[in-house]
């Protein structure tokens, strides 16, 4: 049984969305044009790779199954709990929670407990995990040899599967030497073949260790930080997906229309944008914090809660952050509408509102290509930062701001807590760096002024 | 120029009322007064007085737009939105929802929100300009390359990020500054070193980046051909051609912020304990004093449009083809 919450249907609307409009584009010759520049450029093609695989690990999150789980002794549960598919690949990195902190790789607890042994006599000692290295026998000596050997064996098992898709893709496709390949095409097998050996050791090391070590209340960082990419994702793209219809339909009419329309356009995004952002976000998440109190029934779960605020946050980001685009179709549009082949289109008894459709827009859409790729870095980094004074993300989702603003004050403890600062950083720095050097390619591709 | 000004002076009227209507949609009409009185008490059980008592003390007790029980002018003077949003047109920004007077509290915290403000901008153009005229004379290299790669990971760095480790590494570990606090006077020094030299490099990637595009465009004309023909070398050419036109935007761009620079920075301020109006505003937000953010919110619109109206001005003083009309 599916249970989707709202931002899941966006999600797939979303996917199902921009498909269409790929296969679309495929078929037209001058819109394919500038992705060849984009899938020649070695960076293109990796940091979309890349970014893909994240995405794909956003939409395996999305996909929510809700289910009765089996017991121990094989009876069906009387509790259904909803899991995403993400949850149930990820496994026993999910269920296996210790009790508090512990160090990356540790088998032993963060801080030292008074533990009784058999002989009865306390001693003050690091407590062993439960979990974690618990299959070892002697932890201080076999510990290092088991991690080497186990991180071996993932790559080679990220390997076999690298081979495996590589084989498999080779005997559908119609050219069936690895020779004939393309640049681009082997550019993505060698950044598979990267990205499938992390995952390969993730999943060799996973079940036997904590990665990335546990938090406070002992839960695997490398799951929580896995969990925020659909955070992330969900508000780098729904943002733009929110602010695109306002700032397209008001841009061009704006520009297109002159006159009163013009004008109130140009009123309606300098009394916006005057707003100073954070604080017109503060004010409406304030807002929406009263009014979910003062009415609690319309949120029963946690994770509905969550997602109405993670609704909220990307509609209120959008509606904040249009304003850019607007002034910049605007100028465009200005422009383009004294051009010789709108004149002949007036000419010829075309009506106002095709020629927006046929000439202006499709002339427009190479700056909306670029600003919502060049928005999505930011939008994802704005993420944190407004976590961090409370007016992001419900604290009840993960997200890597989330996990930045509870261990920042652990920095003061010592032996310092810095794993999951470090976790939060890495992966918003793989998914920022890949969104920003593919933004830089699309960017050259795209923008005509480049192409002289 | 003067007759120019003042027409636009008088279309920051309308912007300020469009922002004061939307704030108080956003502040009265989504959450009425009650609901925000008892989020406010903390219980959702307090009494019906309590609530009363507290709309009283802070002037909410007032219909929102329109008394029906006065007649005449009166019926639209004694409302919430028209006492509250007087109010904000003449500076007079009231009391905070725990009683302290908000204009005294800016006055006071303005000074150290501009001590980490204005070197933060000051040196961070510089740092940005002088990075960005390396990448360009250094174009078409690997040193190029490699600045531009540079740029590009600073850009995907977290700001958070810059602030932690700043303070772990300088703070704590090299022990060389204090971690947070501030001092008034010249002791003031040593607590803003730190977040200025932060804030330049968490600005350097995306800053250099929109400066060498700046240098670039300018770089293309035809004028630093015929000037690079006639003999000058590339050092010449750069700061007495590139860098010179360049300036216009360049100068425009940091005059639109001049004014928000009161506002101080929210993120800085807070990590680092200054006293200034940034955490000002995220100590509102989080107490969930409405009085104050709706008061910063008009403050930063009004400083935004004076950004705007300067940078038409200076548009005219330093390129004389501008001619405002």
């Amino acid at each position: 049984m599916f249970s989707l919450l709202w931002t899941d249907y966006l999600v797939f609307a979303l996917v199902i969305g921009v498909s269409l409009l790929i296969w679309r584009a495929s078929k037209r010759q001058h819109l394919v044009r500038p992705w060849k520049t984009v899938s020649d450029s070695t960076v293109g093609v990796v940091s979309l790779t890349v970014l893909l695989t994240f995405v794909f690990i956003g939409v395996l999150d999305s996909t929510r199954i809700k289910y009765k789980p089996n017991l121990s002794n094989g009876e069906r549960g009387a509790r259904t709990e909803t899991l995403s598919v993400l949850d149930i690949v990820l496994t026993p990195i999910r269920t296996q929670i210790e009790t508090t902190y512990s160090q990356p790789f540790a088998h032993t607890g963060y801080a030292k407990e008074l533990l009784i042994d058999e002989q009865g006599a306390t001693q003050w000692v690091y407590p062993r995990l439960k979990y974690a290295g618990a299959h070892l026998v002697s932890a201080e000596s076999d510990k290092q040899k088991d991690i080497v050997t186990k991180a071996i064996a993932g790559i080679f098992l990220g390997f076999m599967c690298w081979l495996a898709l590589l084989v498999l893709v080779l005997f559908f496709s119609k050219a069936r030497s690895y020779k004939a390949r393309s640049k681009a095409q082997k550019n993505i097998a060698y950044t598979l073949l990267i990205i499938f050996s992390l995952a390969g050791m993730v999943a060799s090391l996973g079940p036997y260790y904590h990665v990335l070590g546990t938090d406070k209340v002992g839960e695997d960082v490398l799951y929580q930080a896995i969990k925020s990419i659909r955070t992330g994702l969900v508000i780098g793209t729904l943002t733009t997906l929110v602010m695109l219809p306002i700032a397209i339909a008001l841009g061009l009419m704006a520009g297109f229309f002159r006159g009163w329309v013009d004008d109130v356009i140009q009123y309606l995004y300098t009394t916006l944008s005057s707003i100073p952002g954070v604080l017109l976000i503060a004010a409406a998440i304030l807002m929406a914090q009263v009014y979910m109190a003062n009415n609690p029934d319309l949120f029963t779960t946690v994770d509905d809660r969550g997602d109405m605020r993670l609704l909220l946050l990307c509609m209120i980001l959008g509606l904040t952050s249009w304003t850019g685009l607007c002034r910049l179709l605007r100028a465009e549009t200005l422009k383009i509408r004294e051009m010789d082949y709108v004149m002949a289109a007036r000419a010829l008894g075309v009506g106002r509102m095709q020629i927006l459709k046929r000439h202006v827009l499709p002339n427009v859409m190479h700056l909306v290509m670029i600003t919502v790729v060049l928005d999505f870095s930011g939008l994802v980094l704005a993420e944190a930062v407004l976590s961090y004074i409370n007016i992001g993300v419900d604290p009840s989702t993960y997200s890597w701001g989330n996990m930045i603003n509870t261990s920042r004050l652990e920095m003061a403890r010592e032996p310092i807590v810095w794993w999951p600062l470090v976790a939060a950083f890495i992966f918003m720095f793989a998914l920022v760096l890949a969104a920003n050097l593919f933004a830089d390619v699309v960017r050259d591709a795209f923008d005509p002024r480049e192409n002289n | 120029m003067i007759n120019y000004i003042l027409r636009r002076l008088l279309y920051v009227l309308p912007v300020l009322l469009g922002v004061n209507i939307l704030t108080f949609v956003l502040f009265f009409v989504v959450n009425s007064p009650d609901d925000m009185a008892r989020m406010q008490l903390g219980d959702k059980h307090v009494s019906q007085a309590a609530v009363n008592n507290w709309k009283q003390q802070r002037g909410y007790d007032l219909p929102l737009i329109w008394n029906q029980q006065e007649t005449g002018i009166q019926a639209i003077k004694k409302t919430i939105f028209f006492e509250k949003s007087v109010g904000l047109f003449v500076f007079d920004l009231g009391l905070s929802d725990n009683g302290r007077d908000i204009v005294a509290d800016i006055s006071q915290r303005m000074w150290p929100s501009l001590a980490i403000a204005i070197p933060s901008l000051i040196f961070g153009v510089l740092a940005n300009i002088t990075f960005a005229l390396l990448l360009i004379f250094y174009r078409g290299s690997y040193l190029e390359f490699g600045g531009l790669f540079v740029c590009i990971t600073l850009m995907s760095i977290s700001g958070l990020f810059y602030i932690i480790a700043g303070q772990f590494l300088v703070g704590k570990l090299l022990a060389l500054t204090p971690i947070s606090g501030y001092a008034p006077g010249m002791e003031a020094f040593k607590f803003i070193i730190l977040p200025v030299v932060i804030g330049i490099i968490s600005g350097l990637g995306s800053g250099a980046r929109w400066y060498r595009t700046l240098f670039l465009e300018e770089a293309a004309k035809d004028y630093v051909r015929t000037a690079k023909a006639k003999g000058l070398s590339e050092l010449q050419v750069l700061f007495k051609h590139v860098l010179k036109n360049a300036m216009v935007p360049i100068l425009t761009g940091i005059v639109v912020i001049l004014p928000l620079l009161f506002m101080g920075s929210l993120i800085t301020e807070s990590f680092f304990g200054i006293p200034g109006l940034g955490s000002y505003t995220i100590d509102a937000i989080s107490s969930q004093d409405f009085a104050i953010v709706r008061s910063m919110v008009f403050l930063g619109s009004f400083l935004y449009i004076i950004g705007l109206l300067l940078t038409d001005i200076s548009y005219t003083l330093v390129d004389p083809r501008v001619r405002l009309n």
